[in-house]
Order: structure tokens, then C-alpha cells, then sequence
């Protein structure tokens, strides 16, 4: 019971403090472009489609 | 039923420590880096000049995203360029603190961003707007990577001239992207970047001369020497300048641009003689500032001709 709770070190590659901010700067600026890119591809549909996209049968 | 049997490893490192990645250094900005955005700037504005100058309409979400994808393809571009460059890159000055050589970005993250960038801007291009451009687009980036970077570069002083073609091509995208066709107009556009880029980069390899020679480039300084260098640079630089106002010449542009055009010309003829009578790093440095601005205000010229024709034309009818 004692030894599992004993804190096990971590395995394989740590990162440093540096590293853990530029990867979640990588994160937020990936997600930025993800959301920019749904922003264009739904501007797009709705320019191709044109008025008839708010004519259809009920 | 679970199809995966219970306790079952399944990221188990394939060879020991050895599977395991270096943990990546590269910012935002190192990935902006690799997409070389002062090209991509030039690109942007060459293929803004198609894109306007073709006949027709496109809607201006249309136009914006042609543009971005024609942007992005130049840096998917840039990116594998530089991925497959790195070794060049690292004993030049000029381009040993790029992401790679300086160790901030891995070869692989760099192959990675750029194959997806390419065929993401291509992909976009083809269905958002039209297969034309998007072919195109697909061309040029082959063009600059597979033929300029990875052959002509290392193999022939001829390589900035053939491999120009694909710096010249985003005029005639961007007139694709507006019309669905490539017109003789924009031909003239691919023809002036084309004739423009061996003057252009010439000068900078005349500066740079030791450096490409160090790093095993075959640039024409460094294999027929400085004296046929200038030289070529006069030849094109003649070519360029009627070349440059071949818009006005075949009627696509008014005496306005013909002015600019054949001012132009004649300065970038008139400084590339300068160097060839006078060899010196002043005068090649002068010939590569000139030659930026030259290509600069010919596009604005007839970007402004047109606009302003259209203001006109709406004014006065």
C-alpha cells in the first residue's frame, strides 16, 4: 500500500518550462487557423450558394 | 467486445529510447519564417495584379481566398525548399540563422508543414474556386521544389533562369482563378517576373559569390565568373525592358503604364550597363534595390491604371 503511493519519476523525455510554452503557443496558434479556416470554408459555401441558400421547400 | 485484448501495449516504443522524438524548440514565428514571407509578399502582390487585371468579376470572399491559397502555396513552397536546402542554408550567411540550420525547427516538422500546406492550399484552390488555378498552383509548387530546388540548384548556373519560371507564375493564378483561363495578358505578366529574375538574383550572387561557392552552388559568378556574369545581366536586362512594356505595346495597358514601363526599363538597363562598365558591390547592390522596385511599381502601375480607369469610366458615363 505505502509504495503506491510513492510519487513513480517520469519515463522517457521531459520537457523543459521553454519548451511547454513555445509547444502551447503552437497549440493556440493552430486552433486560431483550424477556427479561421471553418470561418472561410462557411463564408465560401454561403457566397457560392448566393440567395438560394434560404430557398428551399418546407 | 473490445477487438483490442485487456492490458494490451499500444504505444509501445518501437526501438527503446531511439523511437523517441527531440521534444520540438520551433515558435509560431520559426513556422512563419519557413514560409519565407517576403516572397510570399511579392507572390501575394503579383498575383493580386492577375487576379484584378482579368476581365470579369469575382466576389471578393472569392478573391480573398484565392489569394490565400496562392499565398500559402508559395510558403508550402518556401518551407520544403528550405527543408531540402538546410545544408546550404547552414554555411551561407545570409541564411544560417533560418529555423533549420539554427536548430529551432527539425527537417521533418519542416517536410511536414510544407507537404501539408501544399497540398491543403491546392485541395482549397481546386474545389473553393476553381481546377484551373488550382493545377496551376499544384505546377508551380512542383516546379520550385522538385525542378528548381532539388535539380537545376545544384546542378546548372542556369538554375535561377529555369527555376524563375516558378516565381513568375502567380500572375497567370491568379488570372486563372478570376476567369477559369489563362489569357495572353497573363502571359505578358509571367513574361516580364521571368525576365526579371535572373538580373535580380544575379546582382545578389555577385555580392554573394564566395558564399554560394563555399556551399557547392553552381551560381553563374561562381562557374563563368564575375566579368560573363554582367554581362548576362546586360543581355536580360535588354530583353526585360521592351519586355516590361509589352502590356502597352499589345494594347492591355494605357500610355500611363507604357511611360512607367519604359522609364523603368531603361534605369534598370542604364544601371545594369553602369555594372558592367564599372564593376563594384555599390553597383550590383544598387542594380538589386533598383530591380525590387522596378517589378513594384510596373504591377502598381497597372494596378492604378486600371483602378483609376474604372473610377473614370464610372464617373463619366
Amino acid at each position: 500500500m505505502r509504495s503506491a503511493m510513492v510519487k513513480k519519476p517520469e519515463s522517457g523525455i521531459v520537457l523543459t518550462e521553454e519548451q511547454k510554452r513555445r509547444r502551447r503557443a503552437r497549440s493556440i496558434a493552430l486552433a486560431i487557423t483550424l477556427g479561421l479556416l471553418v470561418l472561410l470554408i462557411y463564408a465560401v459555401t454561403v457566397v457560392k450558394l448566393g440567395p438560394d441558400v434560404l430557398r428551399r421547400p418546407l | 467486445m473490445s477487438l483490442v485484448s485487456e492490458g494490451a501495449d499500444l504505444a509501445r516504443p518501437l526501438r527503446g529510447e531511439t523511437a523517441y522524438a527531440e521534444p520540438s524548440m520551433a515558435g509560431v514565428g520559426d513556422f512563419m519564417a519557413l514560409m519565407k514571407p517576403r516572397v510570399m509578399s511579392l507572390v501575394v502582390f503579383t498575383a493580386l495584379a492577375g487576379l484584378l487585371l482579368a476581365p470579369g468579376h469575382l466576389h471578393p470572399v472569392l478573391g480573398f481566398t484565392a489569394l490565400l491559397c496562392i499565398a500559402v502555396g508559395a510558403g508550402a513552397a518556401g518551407a520544403l525548399n528550405m527543408w531540402y536546402d538546410a545544408d546550404i542554408d547552414a554555411v551561407m550567411s545570409r541564411t544560417s540563422s533560418r529555423p533549420i540550420p539554427a536548430g529551432r525547427v527539425q527537417p521533418s516538422e519542416a517536410l511536414a508543414f510544407g507537404v501539408t500546406l501544399a497540398v491543403g492550399s491546392v485541395v482549397m484552390l481546386g474545389l473553393m474556386i476553381n481546377l484551373v488555378a488550382a493545377g496551376l498552383l499544384a505546377f508551380t509548387i512542383l516546379f520550385y521544389v522538385v525542378v528548381y530546388t532539388m535539380w537545376l540548384k545544384r546542378w546548372t548556373p542556369q538554375n535561377i533562369v529555369i527555376g524563375g519560371a516558378a516565381g513568375a507564375f502567380p500572375p497567370m493564378i491568379g488570372w486563372a482563378a478570376a476567369t477559369g483561363g489563362i489569357g495572353m495578358e497573363s502571359v505578358l505578366l509571367v513574361l516580364i517576373i521571368f525576365f526579371w529574375t535572373p538580373p535580380h538574383f544575379w546582382a545578389l550572387a555577385l555580392l554573394r559569390t564566395d558564399e554560394y561557392a563555399r556551399a557547392g552552388v553552381p551560381m553563374l559568378p561562381v562557374v563563368s565568373g564575375a566579368r560573363e556574369t554582367r554581362r548576362q545581366i546586360l543581355i536580360y536586362s535588354l530583353v526585360l525592358a521592351p519586355i516590361g512594356a509589352s502590356p502597352w505595346l499589345f494594347g492591355f495597358a494605357g500610355l500611363a503604364f507604357g511611360i512607367v514601363a519604359m522609364l523603368g526599363g531603361a534605369a534598370m538597363v542604364a544601371l545594369s550597363w553602369q555594372l558592367w562598365r564599372a564593376p563594384s558591390d555599390q553597383a550590383a547592390k544598387r542594380l538589386f534595390t533598383f530591380s525590387i522596385l522596378y517589378l513594384f511599381v510596373l504591377f502598381a502601375a497597372l494596378l492604378a491604371e486600371r483602378g483609376l480607369g474604372g473610377l473614370l469610366g464610372r464617373a463619366f458615363a
